[in-house]
């Protein structure tokens, strides 16, 4: 049997396929931002904190209402989009014709209360969340024990991501929304209402945040910094994937999962590094990212 | 007649005596994660638990002051040093307190060496504070990886868990903690098969645990803290490693970790504490108060810890009327310590607090009677067994 630098293929396999899993998150986290990007200009801080705000509103039914996973993984993106839809109507809206500085400092302030807010109220070392029974267990792949859950994990994002991708490249609402992005006036000029498409938007990149949040939360600890640990290497992920790039940013969303979850083999202690040093090569080469277009 | 000028004098002297008490006033600073990872076993409930030991001193009828201020070091050494320097150099702190993270505190422990102040360590774990960084400025008081590895370690070995896999933070304590625990290990006759480095801190573990897995090793060793160790340990019962036969040792378990994972993914585990609520009726009243104070939340070893230095602490600043470090820390190490929390121990001369240290089993949900009800203890490590021996500590002062 060959080896690669001193790793069974088997091993790999394993190695792969979990990278995959972690892709899975920066896929759709990515995604989001992207879509808010492509529309809004904003630069959207705020992403981590409403991802994790998704675990925790998904944490919140199972223990105040009674709610289980399945309920949470529909209503929580709907209530966490819906605080989306009021941060874009009292807040953004009033800088959108800024630079995107403004948005970057607007949203990064509001991230850090939030997750301030939560960890007033429920500390920092986390809240227990169980896997649904329906999903529990795994199935021996012969290289690797895959847990059911971290396939429903990848099943579910990757549904979630062609989807909006399909949405937006090939619906007539998403060639409304390409057109509202390309030429705002022009678009409102033939009687499309803009200002609400915006705010949909915004409320739906931030329900896609939420979505991941209620993915993550029976196997990461549901804590008020799970977001703010993740999200800059999901900008990371957009940044080399190309600002505003949908496509772009789920391709790269799950090749750079993989990335990681490789260099964790051969080289764990760089593995919270990789995601920047490909940054920095991707911008040195492509300064509009892989998929990005020069303005 | 005679009785009124006896009386007079008595009541002079007993002004004279209370002011001269007065005059020692002592600042104290609690530096530790307020808002990351390790801020639920740390962060402001040492701060409360500062309080309380002032308090339950009644430090002011004994005519000391004590000011209390607290700062977050971010789990980085550099916020950490930036402060601690700060503290003495321009706000007058005579002792630093708690200081969970290894890294930021080995720092903190250097700058208060150079300073010549007092700092009691609560929070951090790497023996390494009473050993080749060891100061004679530095109490370790809670804990440290030597005493984890002898519980954890040597109840895993002694079971059976012959060859260990370590899932290591990297960074000092995780370091120090794989190191002792692999001394042990070895020392009772088992093997250490590997170890990989996980970035600290960190969020998916799936990939290193499957390493572990591969390694085929009995033991899982999780040299880490915090949220660290609970997402390896709900990951682990995920990918079925335990259900698989291999058993995971966390090597440093809190009490806040286990109310964080819940009983249904944390029962069975083995830990090892120096503090326990639980544990008798001294520690029940105190944690019931120190829960009162805390949102409902009981105390972990570290702020049990901070609660402990610091009363001792102030019964030498008492007994010497003095706040000079020298001079305290001389007595401090001579007086035996003794409180509600801990016991009867005493400060080493390296700067060790010898107390004893207890190995633990978190329940099964059935055993549980509610919330932070979660320990049953399962044997209890002499201070003598628990702690590194003076001679093999290599402690530069101390004399050989």
């Amino acid at each position: 049997m060959f080896e690669l630098l001193g790793i069974p293929p088997q091993a790999l396999f394993g190695q792969v396929l979990l990278g995959l899993i972690n892709g899975s998150f920066y896929a759709i986290l990515s995604l989001g931002l992207a879509v808010i990007f492509g529309l809004l200009n904003i630069i959207n801080f705020t992403h981590g904190a409403q991802y994790m705000m998704g675990a925790f509103v998904a944490w919140m039914g199972l223990n105040y209402l009674g709610l289980n996973y399945w309920a949470a993984l529909v209503l929580s993106p709907i209530v966490v989009g819906f605080t989306g839809v009021v941060i874009e109507r009292l807040l953004l809206k009033r800088i959108a014709h800024l630079d995107h500085l403004y948005g970057l400092l607007l949203t990064f302030g509001l991230a850090l209360i939030v997750q301030g807010l939560f960890r007033n109220s429920y500390g920092s070392s986390g809240l227990p969340y169980q896997i649904p029974p329906q999903l529990a267990g795994g199935h021996n792949l012969g290289f690797m024990f895959l847990p059911n859950y971290r396939g429903w994990v990848v099943i579910a994002s990757l549904v979630v991501c062609l989807a909006t991708w399909f949405m937006i490249e090939k619906t007539k609402l998403g060639a409304y929304l390409r057109a509202a992005t390309e030429n705002p006036t022009l678009t409102q000029a033939f009687g499309i209402n803009v200002p609400l498409l915006v705010t949909l938007t915004y409320g739906f990149g931030v329900a896609l945040a939420a979505f991941a949040g209620v993915l993550a939360a029976p196997i990461y600890s549901v804590n008020p910094n799970m977001g703010a640990d993740l999200i800059i290497v999901v900008f990371a992920v957009v940044v080399i994937g190309g600002m505003g790039s949908i496509l772009g940013s789920i391709i790269t969303g799950f090749s750079l999962g993989l990335i990681e979850g490789l260099t964790k083999v051969f080289y764990p202690e760089a593995s919270a590094t990789v995601i920047f040093i490909i940054m920095v090569l991707v911008l040195l080469v492509k300064p509009a990212g892989l998929f990005g277009r020069t303005a | 007649m005679k009785f009124k000028s006896l009386l007079l004098a008595g009541a002079f002297a007993a002004l004279m005596s209370g002011t001269a008490f007065a005059q020692v006033s002592v600042k104290v600073g609690v530096l530790n994660d307020r808002s990351g990872l390790y801020a639920d076993l740390s962060g402001e409930g040492s701060v409360i638990a500062a309080r309380m030991a002032v308090e339950d001193f009644k430090a002011a009828d004994k005519g000391i002051k004590v000011d209390i201020i607290s700062a977050d070091h971010q789990n980085k050494p550099d916020v950490g040093s930036t402060i601690a320097r700060q503290w003495y150099d321009q706000d007058g702190v005579d002792v630093i307190m708690d200081v969970p993270t290894s890294s930021v505190a080995l720092a903190v422990n250097q700058i208060t060496k150079e300073k010549n102040k007092i700092f009691i360590n609560s929070g951090a774990a790497a023996s390494d504070l009473t050993g080749s960084a060891c100061s004679p400025n530095t109490i370790h008081w809670t804990y440290d990886t030597y005493a984890l590895a002898q519980g954890t370690g040597g109840a895993m070995v002694k079971a059976g868990g012959d060859t260990w896999f370590f899932l290591t933070a990297d960074y000092a304590f995780g370091h120090a903690l794989e190191r002792d625990t692999a001394a042990i290990v070895t020392k009772n006759g088992g093997k250490v098969l590997g170890a990989v480095k996980t970035p600290f801190p960190g969020t998916d573990f799936s990939s290193f645990l499957l390493q572990a897995q591969a390694s085929k090793a009995k033991v899982i060793g999780l040299a880490n803290a915090g949220g660290d160790t609970i997402n390896s340990i709900k990951q682990a019962g995920e990918f079925g490693i335990v259900a698989g036969g291999q058993k995971l040792a966390g090597l440093l378990v809190f009490i806040t970790d286990v109310n964080a994972l819940g009983l249904q993914t944390a029962q069975g585990l083995v830990l090892t504490e120096s503090f326990y609520w639980d544990t008798n009726d001294q520690t029940r009243a105190w944690s019931d108060r120190f829960a009162k104070l805390n949102g409902g939340k009981k105390p972990s070893m570290v702020q049990a810890g901070v609660y402990s230095g610091l009363l001792h602490y102030l019964k030498a600043v008492e007994a010497t009327k003095s706040k000079d470090p020298t001079v305290v820390m001389a007595k401090m190490k001579e007086l035996p310590t003794d409180d509600p929390l801990f016991g009867k121990g005493k400060v080493r001369e390296d700067g060790r607090k010898m107390h004893d240290m207890y190995l633990f089993e978190v329940k099964k949900p059935s055993e549980s009677k509610g919330p932070w009800d979660y320990y049953k203890q399962i044997a209890v490590l002499p201070a003598e067994q628990a702690f590194r021996p003076l001679s093999e500590g290599g402690c530069s002062f101390i004399k050989k």
